[in-house]
């Protein structure tokens, strides 16, 4: 499928586009055949960015040009050699803005952080550079990852290449519109309470967030601690297990990560035959649209045909999910962004009279509308007399959320469900409405308060030629078990394989 | 009305780790400032904290040595206030479920004191105010971050303590016994020991606490004992003349001797504590806390008996080796050396004239050139009546300045004391036949004159003259002179 550099540069327009949506064992095969060299794809890719970007906004910033080239070059040296490399060596990867990387700006798309450049690398960071993969750039966000559109962040929404009128989901949506557009193979991003699956639903890519601890958050700027979790975007399954094996691990720097470590399972001769998928009925209600339900049923039929055993499940703890959820993550929130005072690194509000005006005016203005609505209410359910009524309630209520899927998963392996009430919708849509926001994470939030693998993958498109993403959620350190479900639906199936044409139009 | 005095102590104590207590930054004194910091301790964005093993067993050692209960499961908790020397926003302490609980310490022959809780916590930062000494008013403040996240454990009592000298007697206990566990060095006036006082009355008699104060800069136990006093005098004033007492922080000034108002419970913070996230609870086995039962240094109390009823050392003696864990440590080490010798005399020696030369030549005990054997041999040099007390004495000052042992000074000086018999006979003849007039006196009973001869003899004998020798000799002769 793949030919050499030179053709495609001498104007072979079909292959050049088919090229960027390689999959990394692909492209991994080419460098080491030496069919393609990685400066040339390096180059494509780039060009492909400079080309696009100004119409998607997935980048905050770009890497430099000369020290990815020489990278590059030092990587072809290698594969000339005949050396045995990483798969990920060589592949363009996009970095979520709030995963540190040395010497490059980590803004979390916020004014706050416009000018804060890290002094150190995300463990994540450190383990992708042994696997020399070439960062190209970081990517936009909602702020400090509060939002679900992209539309929160301090610098400029991002689009969704399927549709540019529809948000690309957040808050990881640059990510995953780099992804979705071919401007980046892989890419990573972080999910809270969806950031991660809900804009690779929305963008038509594969998006996981894995259980919790099993991927250092070492150098991921916290929102909520407890919930957060960076995890790989990838246009097919496969892909997202090569990155989450890269990544994953015990993490001195990291307590909360897990003694776990992730090894890519065999893909080789996959069955489910036999396998327990759940459908919790909750997630089957009016509040998702039939376009997207009656999808996702589809995909279930895909599944059952190839032996799959399907039934309904009731999970009446969903609806506390959200309301516990939005306790819990803008309380650890409003703890974790108080370190963004004005003082060091952050923006500094000018002419200061007192130093509580220092603070109040540096958050004042420093912070966009929603991270501060989530601060004020996260300090609300924090404060002496409400502690109890609410932040131990909705721990309590997590308890129990917890319990209901071990109930569940006594009698299923995974838990199938879609991964938005809906397709990606169209900006402003909810700005008025913060609530409605908050319904678009009501199928995700769950196996976040319950520190679960959940994965979304893409299952078909609407009437108006949209995304939709099917979700399978797991036990605890079932990632490979879900990743493996994922590749048999995608081996069956040809939505992953999809592209949005448009973005080589009009742009 | 009579009143009781109500007081309550909280004790911060520095640990004394090598790295702080979530990275692996020194905590070294002294550096220059924002020199040993990382991303963890600076509170960078994304950094997380990884908790420092050694702070937690010198916790548990804390704990088993004040007779409290170890929790198997205790948790970390973020206090979170704003400040330019907190760079998280957030402190990361203990709340609900501490590392130790219910203790007790008894001071001052059997009052025993509650302890309610020991907990693990990180320290501040320092500000340094240009212009002023306080935020307010000063030109600028300067950060300076190297003290962040230095360990401290939180000793917290129960009110149990009824007056400022209690209070004192309290502390004073504490700090020796932190210094002798080797958690932490007890200075006041540096800071790696603070206390806080929460002081209230009530009528004599009353089982319910009155209203209390918090009082604040206590660096020194004269400031401690002395802010009580004036706190709960102000206290009783405002409650005889029919006031009511506000809860609030005040802050002890020494020059003044007088407490002002810093903040009042209004405007107090409410630090919205909740378990940190970034740590997962604290579980201690069995096994390892017995581990440190078994390895616990003595504590101090029983070093004490075992002086008093082993070494037949006074109160005074084992008030002066346990208050300076240095001294105490030489007194052991030349006890040691030197198991012919009688340990109140090694006392005697180390906790006097050594201390005074020392003190003298502005060295101290770990800097001194005087090994603790250099010391043994000098009293054995004494013990075996080589030298005179008053020889080893100068030998010692010349001990402190050269770093010369003393057997090799006392051959320098031309051997040791005078103490053969027929020698100093000689020697007392030749004075008496100088001073018949003298001689003359002291058979008259003016015993005073005696001395007079004796210091003929050490001025002859350049000192050497064994003093006793010498006397019994100067006696003899007279008694046998007929004049």
């Amino acid at each position: 499928m793949l030919l050499i550099g030179n053709y495609i540069v001498l104007g072979f327009r079909k292959l050049f586009k088919v090229m960027l949506f390689s999959s990394v064992s692909q492209l991994h095969h080419a460098f080491k055949s030496r069919q393609l060299k990685v400066v040339d794809f390096l180059k494509q890719t780039l060009a492909h960015i400079h080309k696009t970007d100004a119409e998607f906004n997935a980048f905050l910033s770009l890497s430099e040009t000369p020290g990815l080239m020489a990278s590059a070059e030092t990587l072809d040296i290698a594969y000339d050699r005949g050396e045995n490399l990483p798969l990920l060596a060589g592949i363009p990867i996009a970095i979520k803005d709030n995963i540190c990387i040395q010497s490059q700006k980590t803004t979390c798309a916020s004014k706050m952080l416009s000018e804060f450049i890290s002094p150190y690398d995300a463990t994540v960071i450190q383990k992708l550079r042994s696997h020399h993969v070439l960062m190209v750039g970081k990517t936009n966000m909602d702020e400090f990852a509060m939002g679900s559109s992209t539309e929160n962040s301090a610098f400029f929404p991002s689009k969704n290449p399927w549709n540019r009128e529809c948000v690309p989901g957040g808050s990881s949506g640059g990510s995953a519109v780099a992804v979705a557009s071919g401007q980046s193979v892989i890419s990573l991003g972080s999910d809270t309470g969806g950031s991660i699956r809900q804009p690779a639903a929305f963008c038509g890519i594969v998006g996981l967030k894995p259980t919790y601890g099993l991927v250092s958050r070492y150098g991921l700027v916290a929102f909520a601690s407890s919930l957060d979790q960076i995890g790989p975007f990838a246009r097919t399954v496969e892909d997202a297990a090569i990155l989450l094996e890269a990544i994953a691990g015990k993490d001195p720097h990291d307590a909360t990560s897990a003694s776990y470590s992730f090894i890519k399972p065999s893909f080789e001769n996959l069955s489910i035959k036999g396998l327990k998928i759940g459908l919790p009925q909750e997630l089957f209600s009016d509040a998702i649209s039939d376009d997207v339900k009656q999808t996702v049923l589809t995909a279930v039929e895909v599944l059952k045909s190839e032996g799959a055993l399907v039934e309904t499940v009731s999970m009446s703890s969903f609806q506390a999910a959200l309301s516990a959820y939005y306790i819990i993550a803008p309380a650890e929130a409003s703890s974790n962004l108080a370190r963004f005072d004005g003082v060091r690194y952050t923006y500094r509000s000018e002419n200061p009279e007192t130093l509580s005006d220092l603070f109040k005016k540096s958050r004042g203005q420093g912070f966009g509308s929603e991270v501060k609505r989530r601060i004020i209410l996260g300090t609300y359910v924090l404060s002496s007399g409400y502690y109890d009524a609410y932040y131990l309630k909705a721990q309590k209520l997590r308890t129990l959320i917890k319990e209901d899927f071990k109930r569940i998963f006594n009698t299923f392996d995974v838990i199938l469900s879609p991964t938005t009430p809906s397709t990606a919708f169209k900006f402003g849509a909810h700005l008025q409405n913060p609530l409605a926001m908050y319904m678009a994470d009501i199928a995700t939030i769950p196996a976040n308060m319950a520190g679960l693998p959940s994965l979304s993958i893409p299952c078909g498109f609407s009437s108006e030629k949209l995304p939709i993403g099917m979700q399978l959620t797991g036990k605890a350190f079932d990632d490979a078990l879900l990743l493996k479900i994922g590749h048999v639906f995608q081996s069956k199936t040809t939505h992953h394989q999809r592209y949005p044409e448009g973005v080589f139009h009009g742009v | 009305m009579v009143f009781e005095t109500v007081i309550g102590l909280e004790v911060h104590a520095q640990l004394k780790t090598q790295s702080k207590l979530f990275c692996a930054c020194s905590v070294a004194f002294g550096a220059s400032a924002n020199q040993q910091v990382c991303p963890v301790c600076l509170g960078l964005p994304g950094a997380l904290p990884v908790l420092n093993k050694q702070a937690v067993y010198f916790g548990i050692i804390a704990g088993l040595m004040l007779n409290c209960r170890i929790n198997r499961h205790s948790v970390f908790a973020r206090k979170n206030y704003f400040y330019p020397d907190l760079p998280k926003g957030y402190q990361i302490s203990q709340f609900e479920l501490p590392l130790c609980e219910k203790g007790y310490l008894d001071i001052l022959d059997q009052r025993r004191i509650g302890i309610t809780r020991i907990h693990l916590e990180e320290d501040a930062g320092k500000l340094n105010h240009i212009g002023s000494n306080s935020i307010a008013g000063a030109q600028g403040s300067l950060v300076d971050l190297n003290r962040a996240s230095t360990p401290l454990i939180e000793i917290v009592s129960e009110p149990d303590l009824r007056s400022g000298q209690e209070a004192r007697a309290y502390m004073e206990l504490l700090k020796t016994i932190v210094e002798h566990a080797g958690i932490c060095d007890g200075n006041l006036e540096e800071g790696s020991l603070r206390a806080d006082a929460n002081i209230s009355l009530r009528p004599m008699g009353s089982t319910t606490y009155g209203t209390r104060t918090e009082v604040k800069n206590l660096n020194s136990f004269r400031s401690l004992e002395m802010a009580i006093q004036v706190e709960v005098e102000r206290q009783k004033n405002i409650l005889l003349s029919g006031g009511t007492i506000v809860q609030e922080t005040r802050n002890f000034d020494e020059a003044t001797q007088s407490t002002t108002s810093l903040r009042s419970k209004t405007n107090a913070h409410d630090y919205r504590y909740f378990p940190e996230p970034d740590l997962p609870p604290l579980v201690l086995t069995e096994a390892l806390i017995q581990d440190i039962q078994n390895t616990l240094p003595e504590h101090p109390q029983k070093k004490k008996a075992r002086y008093l009823n082993d070494y037949h050392l006074s109160e005074s003696d084992c008030k002066v080796l346990l208050q300076d864990i240095q001294l105490d440590a030489y007194f052991r080490e030349t006890l040691e050396k030197g198991a012919h010798l009688a340990p109140k005399d090694i006392c005697n020696w180390v906790i006097g004239d050594l201390t005074a030369v020392l003190k003298e030549a502005h060295s101290t005990f770990s800097t001194t050139p005087i090994q603790p054997e250099m010391l043994c041999e000098l009293l054995t040099l004494i013990h075996q009546g080589t030298i005179s007390g008053k020889m080893a004495k100068d030998i010692l000052v010349t001990m402190q300045q050269s770093g010369q042992r003393p057997k090799a000074l006392v051959d320098k000086m031309g051997g040791g004391q005078i103490s053969d018999e027929s020698e100093l006979r000689g020697i007392v003849d030749a004075i008496l036949d100088q001073n018949l007039e003298v001689v003359v006196k002291v058979k008259s009973g003016k015993s005073n004159s005696a001395d007079f001869l004796i210091g003929q003899i050490m001025k002859a004998t350049k000192g050497k003259a064994k003093p006793d020798l010498a006397r019994a000799l100067l006696l003899e002769q007279i008694e046998k002179r007929v004049l």
